[in-house]
């Protein structure tokens, strides 16, 4: 990617062991922190290398990563957390909740319980600070995304696109189907870390009463 | 002695903020780059004023700024030249000034570029987070209270006296950038051109591309002959990392060059500009044009080595004239 970035693809497409491969290559340029390089972006299926140029030498860091990709392979990885994140579901919080159900031709009721049933894979954080991407979603509830996207999507919107879930740390324009909405705080730039989850953790999503968001505000 | 009250916005203009150098190695958590969009002219409009070359200044958009100088201090703008006066006599960019209290310098309308760059000596006090002054405006934090300048804003320096004697230092006029209409940028193709057939390749380095409106600090927008990719290939990948100059080719088929707003995307990516060309992408505006040059990697390192060559004199040489 130009003179300042590596892209090292690991695969080509969204399943848990390539974002495993992904994983324990980050994890281990991370831990290595190579002399020149800035920052590292682990993505679904390939990790970004970015370098300073007139710190090392492009071609000498491209052995360095490829070295390291060598001896990463089949390290063990950490055990994943989990965060369980509070929804409610539809009404004012998730206005795209009955066009999905009527899309599928089922009750808005089974949505839900479909997208409450599986444990979440975190395959990256990307688009915005904090914003997970989530897999995958059953089948049944699988949803192309919004014709037209949204200029402005709420904080906390949890919302659905194809296989992908994800949350909304922050206002900002979005083409996915909002479900509903958490209380839950997905990034503070003031907290260490300033995202509760990384990539390889997990999320379950709990439905709960709007009644309950106290509860859960920080 | 210690932080002083310099500067009280008068007028914002548009979209004035505070950058530094960036905000890196928090990508993992989706936090982009943000920082100054011209590096270049932050880095030389710093070193003017006597600061270290780094320091967080005032990223001016267009025009509009209207600050009043609340105590001696000494002020450059470097990068695009966007009419500045104090009290109504035009002033020179990449030109240090001395402001004395209650003077006011405005930025009026831009005559070349886009983005002017205020250094105050003693720089910008703000709190670094995560690991950097500059500001993330799409999750409102770093730089002054997370947000643009407003109106009644006031900026603090370190020690602006000690700074006084930096006044009427210049950049050497052969190291000034010519900020054109038509701009010339040069690429280097990949990670995926392999998408794309030769002809498309040819299109992006034949044709112009006008810049739309629509452009901001995320990307900017271009319209164009369409750079289509080759048969069978989807209109999205699967979301990656992202490098500001990544020129990302959408479903419409008209390019975006990726600025320093966002860390990650969605479709493909043939070419990107060469790290020595970045500081110009903050100079190009609406309605200017571009066209783009395929350089080799060689070439490319060449040109950041001689930008960073100029830096460097400008160091050692004001550090010779100053005490």
């Amino acid at each position: 990617m130009g003179d300042r970035a590596i892209l090292v693809e690991l695969g080509d497409e969204i399943n848990p062991s390539v974002n495993a491969k992904v994983r324990e290559l980050f994890l281990k340029l991370d831990r290595e922190s190579i002399e020149g390089v800035k920052e590292l972006v682990p993505g679904y299926r390939s990790v970004m290398v970015v370098y300073d140029p007139l710190v090392v030498v492009p071609a000498s860091l491209q052995e360095t990563v490829t070295r390291l990709h060598r001896e990463a392979k089949g390290s063990s990885l950490p055990e994943p957390k989990t965060l369980e994140v509070p929804v409610v579901y539809g009404g004012r919080f998730g206005p795209d909740l009955p066009w999905v159900a009527s899309f599928h031709g089922i009750p808005p009721e089974e949505v839900v319980r479909y997208h409450t049933q599986p444990l979440y894979h975190v395959y990256m954080i990307g688009f915005t600070p904090g914003f997970p991407y989530l897999g995958e979603v059953p089948k049944a509830i699988e949803t192309p995304r919004r014709e037209t996207p949204r200029t402005a999507v709420p904080r906390g919107s949890v919302a659905i696109a194809q296989k992908q879930t994800g949350i909304y740390p922050v206002q900002s324009p979005g083409g996915w189907h909002i479900l509903g909405w958490t209380p839950l705080k997905l990034f503070d730039a003031t907290k260490w870390p300033p995202t509760p989850i990384e990539i390889g953790d997990c999320v379950r999503f709990l439905s709960i009463q709007e009644e309950e968001i106290g509860n859960w505000e920080p | 002695m210690g932080t002083i009250a310099t500067l009280e916005v008068l007028e914002p203009g548009p979209l004035t903020t505070v950058q530094d150098m960036g905000r890196y190695g928090f990508g993992r958590y989706g936090v982009p780059p943000s920082g100054a969009l011209d590096a270049y002219a932050l880095r030389t409009a710093n070193l003017l004023v006597g600061n270290s070359e780094g320091e967080a200044v005032l990223e001016i958009t267009l025009m509009g700024l209207k600050v009043r100088a609340l105590t001696g201090c000494v002020v450059a703008a470097g990068g695009g030249d966007l009419r500045p006066v104090i009290n109504e006599g035009a002033v020179e960019t990449w030109r240090s000034y001395v402001m004395h209290r209650d003077d006011i310098l405005h930025f009026k309308a831009p005559k070349t570029g886009c983005r002017a760059y205020l250094a105050v000596g003693g720089g910008i006090v703000s709190q670094p987070v995560l690991g950097s002054k500059s500001t993330n405006l799409s999750s409102g934090f770093g730089g002054h209270e997370g947000r643009p300048l407003r109106k009644g804003d006031v900026l603090f320096s370190d020690s602006p006296e000690d700074f006084l004697n930096r006044g009427g230092r210049t950049l050497p006029l052969e190291w000034i950038p010519v900020y054109r209409k038509d701009w010339a940028l040069k690429v280097l193709f990949g990670p995926q051109d392999c998408d794309f057939p030769e002809e498309s390749k040819d299109v992006l380095l034949a044709s112009p591309f006008g810049v739309s409106p629509h452009s901001d600090r995320t990307g900017i927008r271009l319209s164009g002959l369409p750079i289509l990719r080759k048969q069978g290939t989807g209109e999205s990948i699967i979301s990656e990392g992202v490098v500001p100059g990544t020129i990302q080719i959408p479903g419409d088929a008209q390019p975006i060059i990726i600025l320093s707003e966002t860390i990650t995307g969605g479709y493909r990516k043939i070419a990107t500009v060469i790290s020595a060309d970045l500081p110009l992408l903050g100079q190009i505006k609406p309605g200017d044009q571009i066209r783009f040059r395929q350089v080799t990697l060689v070439d490319a390192l060449k040109a950041l080595e001689e930008m960073e060559g100029r830096v460097r004199m400008l160091r050692e040489r004001l550090s010779g004239i100053s005490p």
